[in-house]
């Protein structure tokens, strides 16, 4: 503080590179703020999960009020373990194959690159743009014919389309940094395909396999228009299992807010742990 | 396109250091063995549902009068250009995503700007930043209706009550602004997309060039304007870019916000319901196809008129 504002032959430009302190501060302060109020929903709802219906209604809120176990347990009661389990199939399910079906064609667009790659490559971005409703129709009348109305593997395989587009590009960018040389010296020594990918090129690519798993992951667990319109009582999600929560009358709020905490926890978890791998994620790759 | 940018120079890396004679010599079918599987699956799972989309669009099913199926030609999409129900599902789709996108995306500028200088705590307020990211769609939409929007026990009004007494006005946020409701619970899951992507651009700037410029006396807002926009222009576009595309297929929110009413559904609320509730499959399809048209408008159309400004600046 004293440096900058006492010495007043200090020029201009010195000062602006020694960062005056004060308004640094008011920066500080403002993100800080900031933060908290992005953040304060959040809390919010974790406070409000811990209390009795009673005080969670109260106006104005009681922040200190008594805390209590019973929205959890309310929540608990509704059932709530079958369509957990199911987002949890479905998520992980389709992430594996994501990445089973993504890797070698990343490989197919970087490493050996096929004529025409790019084309190919926006392609898949192309299908990310398509909506889900406008295929959502077919999609349905189909597994009506076939039998899959209300099955988890059809979700699975819904999602992994759903998600490929971005692991594939992931992967791409991620691929293209693996040493061509290192390939060449196993292609003279006669080793397979997929032992090539396992031994050399899969350890350049782990960070880019762990982020887009990261981002399926989260994708899959969100999703709620196709597991809401193809699937019911034995393969529905937990999403879905959300919005049909609110139906009873009543006070709920405690119980809505253990039941968005739960729900929202797996993501929560998963998003902390791996912050650098979600913007891995989210940008496809773009960004490292 | 914007992401193209983003992955250019990899893209120049791969022609140097090319596929050597070693590799080149294999077939081309070796090459393309592992592409087919997932390109075959994509196509399968998603353009064969699209044709369908396309062809039912041009018939007149509905699943209650199954005796009528038949070809209906441009009926679909009459319908749904004169009905006032679509139109308005078009209107709302647009001021929606718009709103969304760019809202988010100021909001994410300017946070990321914030978290790019070092303070005690910038990794806590980054952590608490990207919380409203990992909240479940569905169970954010919640969290708003219910637990902040709620005029008798929600959190807004409370703390209007709290801070004003008992005579504090006590708005019933969804029913007074049914659209800006959905808005702002979506700019609060978004803004943190923004924000990571662009602070991620933020960091990747070549700070000497920058260090240099101060010293040779450019003020923060030159710096700002001449060297960090344009560097961060490809971030703005792939965020945008990105965001407009989950946002336009927004249903979660529309969903359980408002399940539609006051005038908020969008197109893929309305096409849910005109196929899940009404059965009409033919208006549908053709809201489907309004719908992919539509989207490839605005994720091109947006990004040009929002940049065509600044990129003249830059030359």
């Amino acid at each position: 503080m004293s440096a900058t504002t006492s010495s007043g032959t200090t020029s201009e430009q010195e000062v602006r590179h020694a960062r005056p302190p004060r308004s640094g501060v008011l920066l500080s302060a403002a993100a800080w703020v900031i933060g908290i109020l992005f953040a304060l929903p959040v809390l919010w709802m974790v406070l409000t999960s811990f209390h009795h219906e009673n005080d969670a209604a109260k106006n104005p809120p009681d922040v200190f009020a008594p805390l209590s176990l019973d929205g959890y347990r309310s929540f608990f009661d509704a059932g709530p373990w079958p369509p957990l389990l199911n987002s949890l199939t479905a998520s992980v399910l389709s992430t594996a194959l994501v990445l089973l079906l993504a890797f070698p064609a990343a490989y197919a667009l970087s490493i050996r690159p096929v004529k025409k790659w790019t084309d190919v490559l926006f392609f898949f971005l192309s299908t990310k743009m398509l909506p889900v409703v406008a295929g959502i129709l077919p999609l349905y009348l189909f597994a009506q014919k076939v039998g899959l109305l209300d099955n988890i593997w059809w979700l699975i395989l819904l999602y992994t389309s759903m998600n490929l587009p971005i692991a594939i590009w992931m992967l791409r960018s991620f691929l293209a940094e693996v040493p061509v040389e290192m390939l060449e010296a196993a292609s003279v020594d006669g080793a397979s395909l997929p032992r090539t990918l396992k031994d050399i090129v899969a350890p350049v690519v782990m960070p880019g396999i762990a982020s887009a798993a990261l981002i399926c992951f989260i994708f899959s667990w969100n999703e709620l228009l196709l597991a809401r319109v193809l699937t019911s009582t034995v393969a529905g999600t937990a999403p879905v299992f959300l919005t049909g929560f609110v139906t009873s009358q009543g006070l709920f709020l405690a119980k809505v807010c253990a039941a968005s905490f739960v729900v929202s926890l797996p993501v929560l978890a998963a998003g902390f742990a791996a912050q650098d791998k979600l913007v891995q994620g989210l940008s496809m790759g773009a960004v490292k | 396109m914007s992401s193209s940018t983003a992955t250019r120079p990899r893209t120049d890396q791969v022609g140097d250091a090319g596929p050597s004679r070693a590799l080149k010599r294999s077939g081309d079918w070796a090459r393309r063995a592992p592409l087919l599987p997932a390109l075959i699956f994509v196509i399968l799972m998603t353009q064969l549902p699209f044709v369908a989309t396309l062809v039912i669009s041009f018939m007149n099913w509905n699943a209650y009068y199954p005796d009528e199926r038949g070809f209906a030609g441009f009926d679909n999409f009459a319908r749904v250009f004169t009905d006032t129900n679509t139109r308005q599902a078009v209107v709302v789709t647009i001021v929606l995503t718009l709103s969304v996108v760019i809202v988010s995306l100021l909001l994410g500028l300017g946070i990321a700007l914030l978290l790019d200088r070092k303070f005690r705590g910038r990794g806590v307020v980054r952590t608490m930043m990207i919380t409203p990211f990992l909240i479940v769609p569905v169970a954010a939409a919640l969290l708003w209706k219910h637990a902040l929007y709620n005029p008798e026990y929600g959190l807004f009004n409370g703390l209007l009550k709290g801070v004003f007494g008992d005579n504090a006005p006590q708005p019933d946020w969804i029913t007074n602004t049914p659209l800006a409701a959905i808005v702002a619970a979506l700019v609060w899951q978004w803004t943190p997309f923004m924000m990571l992507i662009l602070l991620a651009g933020l960091q990747s700037r070549p700070l000497d060039v920058v260090e240099a410029a101060r010293i040779d006396g450019a003020s923060g807002w030159q710096i700002f304007t001449n060297m960090t926009l344009p560097h961060l222009r490809q971030y703005i576009e792939l965020s945008a870019l990105l965001g407009a595309i989950y946002v336009v297929q927004n249903f979660d929110h529309v969903f359980t916000i408002t399940s539609g009413g006051l005038g908020t559904a969008n197109l893929p609320y309305f096409i849910y319901q005109t196929f899940y509730t009404a059965q009409d499959y033919g208006r549908a399809s053709a809201a489907g196809v309004v719908v992919v048209i539509g989207t490839i408008l605005i994720a091109t159309a947006a990004l040009r008129t929002a940049f065509s400004l600044f990129k003249e600046e830059s030359r």
